[in-house]
């Protein structure tokens, strides 16, 4: 399954199974109320009836990681979706109406792509004030641009190929170029694309909700349990470790996921590294 | 030199545009300054209080006014007064910058401490267990939340050992666990892309040439292949060096290291705008700056470029 430390298929394929399980059962499996209060158990460390302990009001860290297991990873493919629906149609018609409207847009995007995506998300969270909502929004505003990019680049390879040349001298609309040649092909590398970045958005989202931006008390989000544990960074050290790890592990999948779905279908990083 | 004018006009364009853009939209976000001054100086507010301050800060002139103003003292070197402290924002700014700018400079230091030579060392010992080291030092340095890192040193180093100051700024001490956090995070990708770049570069036809010449391997490397794989790395470089002031932000909240971030986000909850503003400014002119250097760089490292007129690849 792991060869020479690099994943192959089965692994890949086991580890993306695993993973959705756990999402998909994490709230039927957890012990407790992930915000049932009980202030007699506060800061309980690791045990056998709390498997990673409680936190400040008492609640089962373990229930928390598994609800927030949700809230992270559902907030991060919201973001994905929107920006998707943004990006992807914006760079397709930019690529395939070329001229013009192209040269505009896209002067547009590098002014926007210039600027550093955090501090964009920072300023733009934290003027619309904290909450989970106004977090997808920021992130949403940083990330549509990689994807109309990566959708206009791919057009563009594509508009210059001989197979779409003959299809436009036997009389193919441009509708239908669009449709059954185009949009395909920007699909496919923007999946990898949008596999990368779910372990990024995770990150940012996590990094933000522990500043006090994005996700807010009581909710179970990893970042804001951080957020919440580092007034007993001295008594309750396992309140830091453990969501820190979860978010980890997660993006960890993500990346490892994304690195062999881009190695096998070969597509290149629109996105300059960020 | 052609080039070089046209960034710039292009520079000052993006600036205006990025000028209007948050000003506008500072000014629809939710939230008024005016309430956050007033509990400042923490007297009980009345109505005419507040729409005094309103009329005295121009809030009811109609936006683009406002923002005409804005521009008006921005081209006499003004930024207008912090809400908070009420100093000039450009005075505020500047007793920040330089504290976020060592930040920025010692994490880079720290990343090509750990980069360079593991980059290094993974291509020339490719597929050995060196090379599946940096693999795995990447991946999860990839995978790790930059802040929860800064977390567990400040939990190993100031909690348990008691060596590091966990807080403020001061001393070089201070500065060490900040840029350790950003470092190691940023080194995760350059270890990586240092060295496939140096593989590449190691299959081109000069190499081939230089070897033939009977040049030793360690001339070869130092003196040809580096040199060679620098370009994309620089590309990369400075591609990231905004995220890498982004990162900041989250370091300086999290060791309470008094920067420009801290700052910018102390603003942003107070509703500060002039300090936003000017913040917004003041990256903006950086990255764009920052961006001109790697294009002028290029043709510095690669010959090739240079030798075709300076076109940028």
């Amino acid at each position: 399954m792991i060869n020479g430390f690099r994943i192959t298929k089965p692994g890949i394929l086991l580890l993306i199974g695993l993973f959705f399980i756990t999402i998909i059962i994490a709230p039927y499996i957890a012990p407790f109320d992930p915000t049932d209060v009980k202030m007699g158990d506060r800061l309980k460390p690791i045990s056998l009836e709390h498997f990673f302990g409680t936190d400040h009001l008492g609640r089962d860290v373990f229930s928390r990681i598994l609800a927030g297991a949700q809230t992270t990873v559902g907030t991060s493919f919201l973001v994905l979706a929107i920006s998707l629906l943004i990006g992807v149609p914006i760079g397709l018609v930019s690529g395939f109406v070329g001229g013009r409207l192209d040269r505009f847009l896209m002067r547009f995007v590098d002014a926007f792509m210039a600027f550093p995506d955090y501090i964009v998300a920072i300023i733009l969270s934290g003027l619309l004030g904290p909450g989970i909502f106004n977090l997808v929004f920021a992130i949403v505003m940083v990330k549509w641009i990689g994807y109309a990019r990566l959708a206009r680049s791919t057009v563009l390879t594509e508009k210059q190929r001989d197979y779409i040349l003959i299809a436009k001298v036997n009389g193919v609309g441009p509708m239908n170029i669009l449709r059954r040649h185009m949009i395909p092909h920007v699909l496919g590398n923007v999946m990898v694309l949008a596999t990368l970045d779910a372990g990024k958005i995770i990150l940012m989202i996590a990094s933000l909700s522990y500043i006090g931006l994005g996700a807010q008390p009581p909710i179970p989000e990893w970042g804001a349990m951080l957020n919440e544990a580092k007034a007993f960074f001295y008594n309750a050290p396992h309140l830091m470790l453990i969501p820190g790890l979860s978010i980890m592990v997660i993006v960890l999948i993500f990346n490892l996921v994304g690195d062999y779905l881009r190695d096998h279908y070969d597509v290149k990083n629109q996105n300059g590294g960020k | 030199m052609k080039q070089v004018g046209k960034r710039l006009l292009e520079l000052v364009l993006f600036l205006f545009l990025l000028s209007f853009i948050s000003f506008v939209f500072m000014k629809a976000a939710p939230g008024d300054p005016v309430r956050y001054i007033l509990n400042i100086d923490d007297v009980s507010i009345t109505d005419e209080q507040i729409e005094e301050l309103r009329e005295e800060l121009g809030f009811n002139d109609p936006i683009y006014i406002q923002y005409l103003n804005w521009l008006m003292r921005f081209f006499q070197f003004d930024l207008g007064d912090s809400y908070m402290t009420k100093q000039p924002v450009l005075k505020e700014l500047a007793s920040k910058i330089p504290d976020t700018m060592a930040l920025t400079f010692s994490s880079m230091a720290v990343m090509i401490m750990i980069a360079a030579p593991i980059g290094t060392l993974a291509a020339l010992y490719k597929n050995k267990w060196i090379d599946h080291l940096s693999r795995i030092f990447a991946l999860i340095g990839a995978s790790i939340p930059s802040f929860w890192l800064g977390l567990l040193l400040m939990q190993l180093f100031s909690v348990k050992m008691g060596i590091l100051p966990a807080m403020g700024k001061g001393t070089v001490l201070h500065l060490l666990m900040p840029s350790l956090t950003l470092g190691i995070a940023m080194a995760a990708v350059y270890v990586r892309l240092l060295r496939s770049s140096l593989l590449e570069s190691l299959g081109q036809d000069f190499i081939r040439a230089a070897k033939s010449r009977g040049l030793s391997q360690r001339r070869i490397f130092l003196f040809h292949a580096f040199r060679h794989s620098l370009t994309p790395v620089i590309t990369i470089f400075g591609v990231s060096l905004g995220s890498l002031l982004g990162g900041t932000v989250i370091i300086e909240v999290l060791f309470a290291y008094p920067g420009v971030g801290k700052l910018v986000v102390e603003a942003i909850v107070r509703r500060d705008y002039p300090i936003i503003q000017g913040y917004i400014l003041f990256m903006g002119l950086f990255v764009v700056m920052i961006n001109l250097l790697v294009d002028l760089s290029y043709r510095y490292l690669n010959p090739e470029i240079r030798l075709k007129g300076g076109d940028r690849r």
